[in-house]
């Protein structure tokens, strides 16, 4: 009776212990499923559309998508309604702030709220002075369209922005079309351009010629070996690669030319005799001579 | 146990309305109360909490923030900020001192979607049901932890319907709605309670965190139990009444279980005390979990209720 009973009971374990291996191998497939899916989907969403940016002192993208949770605190914070919360099925990765400057940009506020707000630090809080800020950089895109690049005086880009004449100088130019004139060309400094994006706002243009954009796509980089030579030629007070050799004119003697100032510096008024005859015609008789001779 | 009628009838009859469905009424107040307090500000421009259930500032000064989608920053390298981790640890405490699943049936939005789900399949007698395992949602939140480990994103908050939908109502549906739609279907047609009580990882996550929580639904009076099923037919996790219920042999210890519903799985929504005409049920601590009653009788009413679960096909017990 007894070992009947215990057989049973071994039977029973032997089943649901088969059934609780089953049971977890389909769950754990499923669950597998759900994770490709959703990974694979991750990597493709961490693509950024260029034309949103993030708020200022959000992490890289890569790591503000591990630090961003998504709550919405910095949209909250933000007093001019700049930042948006990305909905499901937007471009940009569910639940992320982010703003679009040609829409609302970002007004640059002093205490920077929307900072203060991250409790994460997905917003960088060692970020205390706005200037410091690189939300991407602004790029004058379009110089076909641009006002200033035709001659015009518009100037909209560089009277709006909040680092005026450091953010955005304007250089001048000779105006070739007109060949008179003088064009003021806007031209962004990465140095303290802080991607608010105010002057894409502002463009007069129909589609604006300036807009900010991330750093990735907005900057070149230098070759890590490369060096400017007169950069270096600067600090160090001399050629680093070889002496300097002095540049020699073979110009007649008592004759000298100087680049940078005068140009061209007789010394000595006695010897200004020419080897040519004052006759024109016996040099030239004199030069036929002498190449034939050769010939 | 008489299929044709609906839970609840006889706590109608024998308590009134109002007392057979005190917990649930409770319970669609506390969760429609805490969404429209996320509502009042950008509704109304009554700021009480900024921010949604992933990370919230309340008057200012208390930060709450899910441990859950913390955990998952932490996983994907990143080291927040106190303010996050503050949030985080009062959350903590406070669902493992209630009951971790109390906030999905006491605060998640996601549960009156599948309440409502739950509510048409029964008046569509719906009975068909497939079957998962209900650890499926322990293997996805391991998943979406490790998502985090390899693509170094929080990888489930792209598709996480929980804070999806209520992120949508503060600041924006989107397509969410499409979320609501495919999770509603989902509970109604393929799966009895699929989503909470099978997949949901947000949910596995507080079941684990609430693993020794203090305040449980206790079956004190259990020699009362009539057999009448209503319970298990409310219950969004069946699993968990039954040995408590039943006083069922435990296996490991060969003693008979005490009346203390002890499943981390409960969601504490007291349903069951609200449809029991008798009384079975009520809020308790898990202290002084101690059979009173005699094993006989125990025995007995195991043998039966297994019986009835087994010809019972609507009733899937895991």
């Amino acid at each position: 009776m007894s070992t009947q009973s215990t057989q049973t009971t071994g039977k029973v374990s032997l089943n649901s212990r088969r059934k609780f291996l089953l049971d977890s191998a389909r769950a754990a497939g499923a669950a597998s499923l759900v994770a490709l899916g959703v990974g694979l989907y991750s990597r493709q969403s961490v693509s950024l559309p260029a034309s949103a940016i993030r708020p200022p002192g959000a992490l890289d993208e890569e790591d503000f998508l591990g630090a961003c949770i998504r709550c919405g605190m910095c949209v909250r914070d933000c007093p001019y309604d700049t930042l948006k919360l990305a909905t499901f099925g937007d471009k940009v990765t569910t639940g992320t702030p982010f703003f679009k400057a040609r829409d609302i940009p970002c007004e640059m506020c002093d205490d920077i709220p929307c900072v203060k707000a991250c409790p994460t630090g997905a917003l960088d809080h060692s970020l205390d002075n706005i200037d410091d800020a690189r939300m991407g950089l602004a790029v004058l895109i379009d110089e076909e369209n641009c006002l200033n690049f035709q001659g015009l005086r518009c100037d909209v880009c560089y009277r709006i922005c909040p680092v005026i004449d450091k953010a955005i100088t304007l250089e001048m130019e000779h105006n070739v079309r007109s060949g008179k004139h003088a064009m003021f060309i806007p031209t962004v400094h990465s140095e303290h351009c802080t991607g608010c994006g105010k002057c894409e706002r502002a463009c007069v243009l129909e589609n604006t010629a300036i807009r900010v954009m991330p750093y990735e796509l907005a900057k070149g980089e230098l070759g890590h070996h490369y060096r400017w030579g007169w950069k270096e030629k600067n600090e160090a007070g001399e050629s680093l690669v070889a002496p300097d050799v002095e540049h020699q004119y073979n110009l007649p003697q008592g004759q000298s030319y100087d680049i940078q100032g005068e140009g061209l510096i007789i010394n000595d008024r006695e010897s200004d005799a020419t080897p040519f005859g004052a006759n024109p015609l016996e040099t030239l008789n004199n030069n036929s001579l002498n190449a034939g001779g050769t010939k | 146990m008489n299929r044709s009628r609906h839970p609840g009838t006889d706590a109608i009859k024998s308590k009134g309305w109002l007392l057979a469905k005190k917990w649930l009424i409770l319970r669609r107040f506390s969760q429609l109360s805490i969404l429209s307090l996320f509502l009042l500000g950008p509704w109304f421009g009554v700021w009480i909490i900024t921010g949604n259930l992933s990370s919230s500032l309340t008057l200012k000064t208390l930060p709450l923030t899910d441990p859950y989608i913390l955990l998952q920053t932490l996983f994907a390298g990143h080291t927040p900020e106190t303010t996050a981790i503050t949030g985080a640890i009062i959350v903590l405490l406070f669902y493992a001192l209630v009951g971790g699943r109390v906030f999905c049936s006491w605060v998640c939005p996601i549960n009156m979607i599948t309440d409502a789900a739950q509510w048409l399949r029964e008046q569509l007698k719906i009975s068909g049901s497939s079957t998962m395992s209900r650890r499926t949602r322990y293997w996805i939140l391991a998943a979406t932890l490790i998502l985090p480990l390899v693509t170094g994103s929080i990888a489930w908050e792209l598709v996480n319907p929980v804070s999806i939908v209520q992120r949508g109502l503060i600041f924006g549906m989107g397509l969410a709605w499409f979320i609501v739609v495919t999770i509603f279907l989902l509970d109604l047609l393929v799966s009895r309670r699929g989503w909470c009580s099978h997949l949901c990882p947000v949910g596995a996550f507080y079941s684990l965190l609430g693993t020794h929580s203090l305040i449980r639904v206790r079956a004190d009076a259990r020699e009362q139990c009539d057999d009448c099923m209503d319970c298990f037919m409310v219950c969004p996790e069946q699993q968990v009444i039954r040995p408590a219920l039943k006083g069922q042999l435990d296996k490991n210890t060969n003693k008979i279980i005490g009346p203390v519903i002890t499943s981390s799985n409960c969601t504490n929504c007291g349903r069951c005390i609200d449809v029991c005409a008798k009384d079975v049920f009520h809020f308790g601590l898990r202290l002084n979990n101690k059979v009173n009653d005699t094993g006989n009788n125990n025995k007995t009413h195991s043998n039966n209720i297994s019986e009835q679960l087994n010809h019972s096909s609507g009733v899937e017990v895991l």
